[in-house]
């Protein structure tokens, strides 16, 4: 084996990312969902922090720091108290049933394994080979956010993808600089939380948080 | 080389997995009694009911045909001979060229047609309706099976056990997200095969959730002795693969008689942890219903695809 330590730790790590990307699309019930959510924060943390470590870039660390404090703990304790006053906790309907988005969520991860396979081969990070796991990590978070009719689980679906695609900066560049990634956190945090005002209105307009009934939404 | 200490390990090894696969199955139930809180069974119990099934009378039905009598010995062969291709006590031994992986898949396989044939020979509902079910499980956990070996197989360049734990015990250590996947995958296709709790309910009494006591209910006797000291040994030979794929150190060359003790050592508390943790898993899940098994056992198959594709992905 020609990879340090180091990279395998990162491997592993970014393999756990996709397990939880998979468990999420199996996911019934959404307070599960959150928590993976919270666990999928941590790995990227954990990545980040270790790639930071290797690497000697300081400003990783920061971002490590940003995203424990912001996708382990505040985010998700956001989406509990949402959940909680919205009385959501109870399980979710999906579009496709569970066993058929799996497999389409195995098409999405060889499409984007055989995608960044020749990236993998010609860059020179230390962490080339997590591309297509931050790239699959992504298309499933879509998916994610296709299949799903309730508002909650798509917002969780849209945090997901947040978290693919920080790994992939990580992957490809050694993260972004760190203003880029304040204002992409900023962004994350407000967008919970308009997203959380929005749940409230669609609520209150539909009764339900099913928004197919949007498509009925017209001008009179 | 030559094949005297190889023969003498070989013998060594089945002798010790048929007599030590009831004592596996009696630490499972004494760690399950513990954490249900209720007083546990001697760990020695399933030699005592062997012992009691081999002394009564065998009762069998009018219309049963020979694949009914053939059956219990067919299902004792095979898993006796499974635990003597895997890797248990020692790799390299005379009988693991006979069959790689796959063959070994197989072997599981023949059992499994031939409880399903016998459960339907005698006519009875619960036979007909628990073959279809066991069928239904076999059919979609052998593939998750294949793959989970598979990917094993990609990172040894082998499909042979053998050379398998040679590579995966033997070269520096290094960490590999593909097996990870692959040994999740194989935990579930191991409680599925072995009618284990979140699929089937080892201990239950009632017909209609039945599954793997629902085949076997019409035998008696030395028959069902032989069945239950089967479905022991392919606990202990599923869990020694599991063993043999994901953690294979302590364990020793063939003919190497110094190796053994530390071997045996070593497979003793491995297997007293995967007991421990078998029974742990069964107290914490609740049986599925059956429609959900397929989407249980669908998610160990994509789990091992996954793992077959982080290994090319990553190369580790």
């Amino acid at each position: 084996m020609g990879i340090p330590l180091l990279a395998q730790l990162v491997n592993v790590l970014a393999a756990f990312l996709l397990l939880i990307a998979f468990a999420m699309l199996s996911q019934r019930r959404v307070l599960t969902l959150i928590h993976l959510l919270a666990w999928q924060g941590a790995a990227l943390a954990a990545s980040t922090a270790i790639v930071a470590w290797s690497t000697g870039q300081t400003h990783l660390y920061y971002s490590a720091m940003l995203t424990v404090l912001l996708k382990v703990f505040l985010i998700p304790w956001v989406l509990h108290q949402l959940i909680n006053r919205l009385f959501v906790r109870w399980d979710i309907e999906t579009l496709i049933n569970i066993p058929t988005t799996m497999l389409i969520g195995i098409g999405l991860v060889i499409f984007a394994f055989s995608l960044a396979a020749p990236i993998s081969q010609m860059a020179t990070t230390l962490t080339r080979s997590t591309l297509g796991i931050a790239l699959a990590s992504v298309l499933l978070s879509f998916l994610m956010m296709i299949v799903r009719q309730k508002a909650v689980p798509q917002v969780i679906g849209f945090l997901a993808m947040e978290n693919g695609l920080f790994l992939a900066a990580t992957s490809a560049t050694y993260g972004m600089p760190l203003v880029v990634e304040l204002g992409v956190a900023l962004d994350v945090l407000v967008g919970t939380f308009i997203f959380g005002i929005f749940f409230f209105h669609i609520r209150e307009r539909f009764d339900s948080l099913d928004i197919r009934h949007m498509e009925k939404l017209k001008e009179d | 080389m030559s094949y005297g200490p190889g023969i003498a390990f070989q013998i060594l090894q089945s002798v010790f997995v048929v007599l030590a696969a009831p004592l596996l199955m009696g630490w499972v139930n004494q760690c399950r009694a513990w954490l249900q809180n209720r007083s546990a069974p001697s760990i020695l119990l399933p030699y005592f009911t062997l012992a009691k099934l081999f002394h009564k009378d065998v009762v069998m039905a009018r219309d049963a045909s020979p694949i009914f009598r053939i059956t219990p010995y067919v299902l004792f062969g095979c898993m006796w001979l499974a635990a003597g291709i895997v890797p248990v006590l020692a790799t390299d031994l005379p009988f693991a060229p006979a069959a790689d992986i796959i063959a070994l898949v197989g072997v599981f396989a023949l059992a499994r047609v031939f409880s399903a044939l016998a459960a339907m020979d005698i006519g009875t509902a619960f036979g007909g309706l628990g073959a279809r079910r066991e069928m239904l499980i076999g059919f979609l956990a052998e593939p998750a099976m294949l793959m989970t070996l598979f990917t094993a197989a990609f990172i040894s360049g082998s499909t042979q056990l053998t050379t398998i734990v040679d590579t995966l015990a033997h070269r520096e250590f290094a960490l590999y997200p593909s097996l990870a996947f692959a040994a999740v995958a194989f935990l579930m296709v191991l409680l599925a095969e072995n009618a284990r709790i979140p699929i089937d309910n080892p201990t239950t009494h009632l017909e209609l959730t039945m599954v793997h006591e629902a085949l076997i209910l019409e035998y008696s006797a030395r028959h069902l002795a032989l069945i239950e000291w089967a479905v022991a040994i392919k606990l202990f030979a599923y869990m020694t693969i599991g063993f043999a794929l994901f953690i294979p150190w302590g364990i020793a060359d063939a003919g190497d008689w110094s190796a053994l003790p530390y071997a045996f050592a070593a497979l003793a508390g491995k297997l007293a942890l995967a007991g421990a943790g078998l029974a742990l898993i069964e107290t914490l899940l609740a049986k599925l219903r059956l429609f959900l098994a397929p989407e249980f056992l669908s998610t160990a198959f994509l789990l091992a695809v996954l793992g077959m594709l982080t290994h090319f992905l990553v190369k580790g």
